[in-house]
């Protein structure tokens, strides 16, 4: 700063950098303590059935949900089905959907695309789940009622409610590898002779495939973890479905709608804290399924 | 079929889709804001909730939305810039870095009602801040960090290359580098970012229903003592947001125009959250426009 | 640039410091409001003490409304108290009041019920309401009362036509409550006796305002409902010939009914009491009690314990 002498300058430079460090560091090292600390804190909660109330792993994966039984069941296989049926089914439905409005924006039509499409999509994922729940209830429910049978509530209720919840993701994640795309691989092939549709099919698509997948798979994870829309449609009995269109429950319909009646400490509330572990495991799978899809990608 | 029949086909099919998309948000937005809309008044919007009694309001949620997303992003911008920094600068490629942003991104995808867990285990009772304001920032921090980190590391990333070795080179150390030239310069992109991970404060209610609690006592908003168990403006007080306060209705409501109740709420909700969407386009495109014409 | 960010940084340590020293700091307030009270007591020329303090009380979602409403006037009364209510399930407030988060534990069920017997005698109960539930059906269907039998036999799956108990030729859609549930508890004690199984296909909702929206649009639906929430929209049926209202509830000829427990932890303290006997006076049990479409604890002419005994 000033020109007194070189030492003082030098001595400045040290300082600013390693308040710099410091206080980056202490950034993230705090951030890697929270992350820690909740696995830590939910494992331990979550493993206490198993230590301490004797649960045996096989019996997490019974079929049979019944707390009150004599004595008590603990299968959590129907919610662990219906979370992956849920899911599955929404990434089903938004995944062309999520696509084509990628591909509509980048490639079909890019003005209309971008000024009107993408802000449509970024308020879809603004709108809160509670809303979707709501929505999804006064609206969904009762159409697939009338269609269908069976009370409308199910696993294609909570599937259409998620995949749009999910389309967001799926969407810009999609609009993202389509726009990296390097443009002497499209020009190439329409220089070629090769239509859109060949060019996209043959190309665009194949080359963006595990970008797309990454952003399939995100949408999916959020589609497992979302809790209070799924358990408004889904109907919560705790059986594994016949149908589409029969009363199930998810790992996180069942939490929301039992840890509020059970005692912290009690078996059954230990339960519902391995589960909600599984569903933090689950997380993890999710993740390194999208981490080895990205390295695909840049392979 | 020949291969330009196949072409239009295909490009009619996308672009259906991608109507239904529109068509399908038109209808959502619709039937929210058409049910809503009619109930929303400058009563609505200002005046207590009402147990039983028709025409109750919701502004002390409206209130507690807001003041909660003040607080959460009190927390969260510091911590977040400064952790995006360390991602972007100062980590060296290797093992602990690809762990961290390993970490980060499982972070991210964290089922929101685990958060919630996780904060009514902690937080709330282990930390003893019981229901609070502050407990729910604390738990919607969790969710917005790892956003935060990842906008502010794109931010970064996209200053020009030439600009970082220039003030390098000049001597001026890389802190300050970094605090006066590239935070400046990536300042839309962060901006933006922040607003938009903003927005997402308002429709969080899974995580919120443990941690800050479903009750609002009661306000008195002339008091502006910040640890005064009635102002508004204390955060160790409990708070239910405007997504809490819809969700309670909607399964507990004794009032007899709870439908309505909720469906005002949530087209007041909905409308926030344009509004913060515009903000932040607005915003983004004004500091480009300050930034590239001060250049 | 440089200062901003350390403003920041210092405006949240502090922060991050008063959160750790107010928390610390609102332990002991709570505990001696007693103590607060007669050093207050001292200024008020009134008869009246003037009370201060804080009182936290968590549970039920069910008694939620009616604890909040009360609460509301009286800190009206007494300006000094702040009164918080969550709700958050009966099993998390009796562990909150159990664990001393909270100086009031609502409840739907008995202590004992849920908790262990040892933490379960250390609470002391209040019971403030009493709630009556009534089976409801969609209003299209044309059966008004259902026997004991039939609705065991409904609950259980065996009966699944309501033609079997005279009604049309409709199938019947159960919607239940999730075996956690304390109204779920209730009605199998008293109205069908005996425990059920989740059936399959069965519907099952936490809430009561979900119940009444499905019972209401499902064609055949059956599920029961706390009485405050009955209106024209469901139909409530009448159980072993007897109409379920607030009068057959408090002469006993209609068993279908629940207390509604507020629990302390050991004898409460001074403003805890005083907010428990605010209410129990009969001010509010005859207003906002009933108004809540609760009932009188007051007005009933038997009283039950914990395994059912009736006592006049």
């Amino acid at each position: 700063m000033t020109q007194s002498g070189r030492k003082q300058k030098v001595k400045q430079h040290v300082i600013e950098e390693w308040t710099g460090k410091i206080v980056t560091s202490f950034c993230i090292v705090l951030l890697v303590v929270i992350i820690f600390s909740m696995v830590y804190f939910v494992a331990t909660k979550g493993l206490s059935a198993f230590f301490k109330d004797g649960l045996k792993l096989s019996e997490i994966f019974g079929t049979t949900w019944k707390p009150d039984g004599e004595p008590p069941l603990f299968g959590a296989l129907p919610f662990i089905i219906g979370s992956f049926s849920t899911s599955l089914l929404a990434a089903v439905i938004a995944a062309p959907l999520g696509i084509s409005a990628a591909l509509f924006m980048v490639e079909i039509m890019p003005n209309i695309g971008r000024k009107y499409l993408q802000p449509v999509i970024e308020l879809l994922a603004g709108i809160p789940s509670v809303v979707y729940g709501f929505v999804g209830l006064s609206v969904i429910v009762p159409l697939y009622r009338d269609i269908f049978p069976g009370q409308g509530l199910g696993i294609a209720a909570g599937a259409t409610v998620l995949s749009i919840m999910i389309l967001p993701t799926i969407t810009s994640i999609a609009t993202d590898a389509l726009a990296s795309l390097p443009a002497g691989l499209k020009e190439g092939s329409y220089a070629l002779g090769a239509t859109r549709w060949q060019t996209l099919s043959r190309t665009v698509i194949p080359t963006t495939l595990p970008a797309l997948m990454t952003g399939i798979v995100l949408g999916m994870a959020r589609a497992f973890g979302e809790a209070l829309a799924v358990q408004m449609v889904i109907g919560n009995a705790p059986h594994i479905p016949h149908s589409l269109f029969e009363s199930t429950s998810t790992l996180t319909s069942v939490i929301t709608l039992s840890m509020g009646n059970t005692v912290m400490g009690s078996m059954q509330n230990n339960v519902l804290w391995t589960l909600a572990f599984i569903l933090m495991m689950m997380t993890f799978v999710f993740v390194f399924v999208v981490r080895w899809l990205e390295r695909r990608a840049q392979r | 079929m020949s291969a330009k029949t196949k072409d239009k086909l295909a490009t009619a099919v996308i672009v259906t889709l991608a109507g239904i998309i529109v068509l399908v948000m038109a209808g959502l937005l619709g039937f929210i804001l058409v049910r809503g809309l009619g109930h929303v008044s400058f009563h609505f919007l200002t005046s207590a909730p009402q147990t039983i009694k028709e025409g109750g309001g919701i502004g002390p949620q409206l209130f507690n939305s807001l003041f909660l997303l003040v607080l959460t992003m009190i927390i969260t911008v510091p911590l977040g810039l400064g952790a995006g920094i360390y991602m972007s600068e100062y980590a060296k490629p290797g093992k602990i870095t690809d762990t961290i942003r390993l970490i980060v991104e499982v972070l991210s995808s964290f089922p929101s009602i685990v958060v919630g867990l996780f904060g009514l285990l902690v937080i709330v009772n282990t930390f003893g801040l019981g229901f609070s304001l502050f407990s729910g920032a604390l738990a919607l921090t969790v969710f917005n960090l790892p956003l935060m980190v990842r906008i502010t590391e794109q931010g970064l990333s996209g200053v020009p290359a030439a600009q970082k070795e220039a003030s390098l080179a000049l001597g001026i150390s890389k802190w300050k580098t970094i605090k006066s030239i590239m935070l400046p310069i990536s300042m839309p992109v962060i901006l933006t970012g922040t607003i938009l991970a903003a927005g997402r404060v308002f429709g969080e209610a899974a995580a919120l229903l443990f941690t800050a609690g479903m009750s609002s006592p009661r306000l008195d908003f002339t008091n502006w003592n910040p640890l005064s168990p009635t102002s508004p403006l204390n955060p160790f007080r409990p708070a239910e947001t405007l997504a809490v306060h819809i969700w309670k209705i909607n399964s507990e409501g004794l009032a007899p125009d709870a439908p309505q109740i909720a469906a005002g709420a949530s087209a007041v909700l909905i409308l926030m959250v344009l509004i913060f969407n515009l903000l932040a386009r607005w915003v983004g495109r004004l500091m480009m426009k300050k930034f590239t014409a001060a250049k | 640039m440089k200062k901003s960010m350390l403003l920041v940084l210092t405006i949240i340590l502090t922060l991050t410091l008063a959160a750790c020293g107010s928390s610390s700091d609102n332990k002991p307030d709570n505990s001696s409001s007693a103590g607060n009270t007669s050093a207050n007591s001292g200024k008020e020329t009134n008869d009246k003490k003037e009370l201060s303090g804080s009182i936290l009380a968590v549970g039920s979602s069910a008694l939620q409304p009616l604890v909040e409403q009360v609460s509301h006037s009286f800190m009206d009364e007494n300006p000094k108290v702040s009164i918080q209510v969550q709700g958050g399930g009966s099993g998390t407030g009796l562990t909150q009041v159990s664990g001393g988060q909270a100086d009031i534990g609502n409840s739907d069920v008995f202590a004992s019920e849920k908790l262990d017997a040892g933490p379960a005698e250390e609470l002391v109960d209040h019971q403030v309401a009493v709630v009556g539930m009534a089976a409801v059906i969609n209003p299209e269907i044309t059966v008004d009362n259902l026997t004991k039998d039939q609705l065991v036999k409904i609950f259980t799956g065996e009966i699944t036509n309501w033609k079997d108990v005279g009604g049309a030729d409709q199938k019947i859609q159960i919607i239940n409550r999730p075996s956690s549930s304390g109204t779920r508890a209730t009605f199998e004690k008293y109205a069908l006796g005996t425990k059920t199984e989740d059936l399959q296909g069965a519907i099952q909702e936490d809430s009561s305002g979900t119940v009444k929206k499905l019972v209401k649009e499902t064609p055949g639906a059956i599920g029961y409902l706390a009485l405050s929430y009955l209106d024209e929209s469901i139909k409530a049926v009448k159980y072993e010939g007897v109409e379920p209202t607030e009068d057959n509830v408090a002469n006993g000829t209609y068993p279908v009914w629940a207390y509604e427990h507020m629990y302390t932890k050991g004898e409460p303290s001074e403003i805890v009491k005083t907010f428990l006997d605010y209410m129990l006076s009969d001010e509010v049990q005859n207003k906002d009690v009933v108004e809540l479409g609760y009932i009188p604890a007051s007005k009933m002419q038997i009283k039950r314990d914990v395994d059912g005994n009736i006592t006049k």
